[in-house]
C-alpha cells in the first residue's frame, strides 16, 4: 500500500509517455507521429517537475525577512529551471518538425509514411 | 504490426514500472536530487545574486551559459523554418 | 487558407485587450526577480498578443504595427545582446557571463550588480521568444506566403 502512495505519480508518466511512444512508432501519418512525440517529452516534463517536489515546502521564492534559510523549507530550484527551457525548445522543434512536414506535403501529395516510400520506390 | 508496436511498448512500459520501485518516494525530503547541489543555490542565492528567486537566479546566473545554448536553439528552429518555408511573391523558382 | 472574416465583436475585443496583454507580458518579463516568470514566459506571452492579432484582423494589418524585418532583426539581436553581456565580462577581465565584474561599468556593487545583468539577460531573452512564435506561427499558418495568405 505504501508503494502504491509514493510511487503512483511515476506510474501515471509512464502511462503518458507509452502514449506517446505508441504513437511515434505504430500511427502512419507524420503529424501523428509527431504529435506522439510532444505528448512523450510532456511525460518527461511532468516527471522532473514531480522529481523537485518536496513535502510541506513552498515554491523558490524566497522571504525576505527570514534569517536563516532551510533548504527542505523550499522545493528543488534546478529541475523548474531545466524544464522551463525544455517547454519553449519542445515548442520550437515542433515548428520545424512541421515545417518539413509541409514541405513533404508539398513534393509528395501525401502525409502516409508508406505511400512517401513507394513514390520513393517508383522513381 | 501493429500488435508488435503494441508488445514493445508493453514490455517497455513494464520495464520502466519495474525500474520505479527503487525510485524515492513522492515527495520525499530526502531524496538525492534535492540533497546534493539545489541547497547551495537556496541558501546562497539571496547573497551572491540578490535575487529572491531562485529559479531566475539559477537560469540566468549559476546555468547562463546553459540558457545561452537553449536561446540559440530556438533562434536556429527560428532561421530553419524561414528558410524551409518563406517564399517571396517576385521569387521566380517556386 | 483560412478565409477572411470581420467579426465587429472579436475585434473590438481585441483592440480593447492587447495592450493590456502586453502590459502584462512586459510585467512578467521585468518583475522575474520577485515572482513566478521571466524572459520565456514573458516572451511566450508578448508573442501571443501579435498572434491574436493577426487571428482577429489579418497579416497586412499586423505588419503595419510589427513588420517583418523587425521581426527577424529581432530574432538576432536578443541572442546578440546575450552574446554581447558575456563579451564584456571577458573584455573587463573575468569568465565568460560571470557578472560580477559588470560593477566597473555599472553604477552599483558586485552583489547588486548580478541582479541588473540577470535582468538584461531575461529581456534579451523575451525579445527572441516572442520574435520566434511570431516567425513560426506566420510560416507555419500561411505556407509561407504571407503575401498571399490572408490568414
Amino acid at each position: 500500500m505504501e508503494t502504491i502512495i509514493g510511487k503512483y505519480n511515476y506510474w501515471i508518466y509512464i502511462a503518458l509517455m507509452m502514449i506517446g511512444f505508441y504513437a511515434m512508432i505504430a500511427k502512419r501519418n507524420l503529424v501523428k507521429k509527431v504529435v506522439g512525440m510532444n505528448i512523450f517529452q510532456t511525460a518527461i516534463i511532468l516527471f522532473f517537475i514531480s522529481i523537485a517536489y518536496k513535502r510541506d515546502a513552498t515554491i523558490p521564492i524566497l522571504i525576505k525577512s527570514q534569517e536563516v534559510i532551510n533548504p527542505s523549507q523550499y522545493i528543488n530550484p534546478l529541475p523548474h529551471v531545466l524544464m522551463l527551457t525544455a517547454i519553449v525548445v519542445m515548442v520550437s522543434t515542433f515548428g520545424v518538425a512541421l515545417a518539413i512536414i509541409m514541405m513533404l506535403y508539398n513534393q509528395y501529395k501525401t502525409l502516409d509514411e508508406d505511400e512517401i516510400i513507394e513514390i520513393l520506390k517508383k522513381k | 504490426m501493429k500488435l508488435f508496436a503494441l508488445i514493445i511498448v508493453i514490455m517497455t512500459g513494464a520495464t520502466l514500472i519495474y525500474s520505479t520501485l527503487e525510485m524515492p518516494n513522492w515527495g520525499d525530503p530526502n531524496s538525492p536530487a534535492s540533497l546534493h547541489v539545489s541547497p547551495r543555490y537556496i541558501e546562497k542565492t539571496l547573497e551572491e545574486t540578490a535575487t529572491p528567486n531562485a529559479v531566475t537566479s539559477v537560469l540566468a546566473d549559476y546555468r547562463g551559459y546553459d540558457t545561452l545554448g537553449e536561446t540559440t536553439v530556438i533562434f536556429t528552429a527560428a532561421v530553419v523554418c524561414i528558410l524551409l518555408l518563406r517564399r517571396f511573391e517576385d521569387d521566380k523558382t517556386v | 487558407m483560412i478565409r477572411l472574416y470581420d467579426d465587429l465583436i472579436i475585434q473590438t475585443v481585441c483592440r480593447i485587450m492587447i495592450p493590456f496583454i502586453q502590459l502584462f507580458a512586459l510585467y512578467v518579463i521585468t518583475h522575474g526577480h520577485y515572482s513566478p516568470g521571466g524572459g520565456f514566459q514573458g516572451g511566450c506571452i508578448l508573442g501571443a498578443s501579435f498572434i491574436l492579432m493577426v487571428i482577429a484582423y489579418d497579416i497586412k494589418w499586423m505588419k503595419k504595427r510589427f513588420s517583418e524585418y523587425t521581426n527577424i532583426f529581432m530574432i538576432a539581436f536578443g541572442v546578440f545582446i546575450y552574446a554581447f553581456v558575456g563579451l564584456i565580462c571577458i573584455i573587463l577581465g573575468a569568465e565568460y557571463l560571470n557578472y560580477g565584474i559588470l560593477h566597473k561599468v555599472l553604477p552599483a556593487d558586485p552583489v547588486k550588480v548580478r541582479a541588473l545583468a540577470t535582468l538584461g539577460i531575461e529581456i534579451s531573452v523575451g525579445i527572441t521568444v516572442m520574435a520566434v512564435m511570431v516567425s513560426i506561427f506566420l510560416n507555419l499558418a500561411t505556407f509561407g506566403k504571407h503575401e498571399r495568405g490572408e490568414v
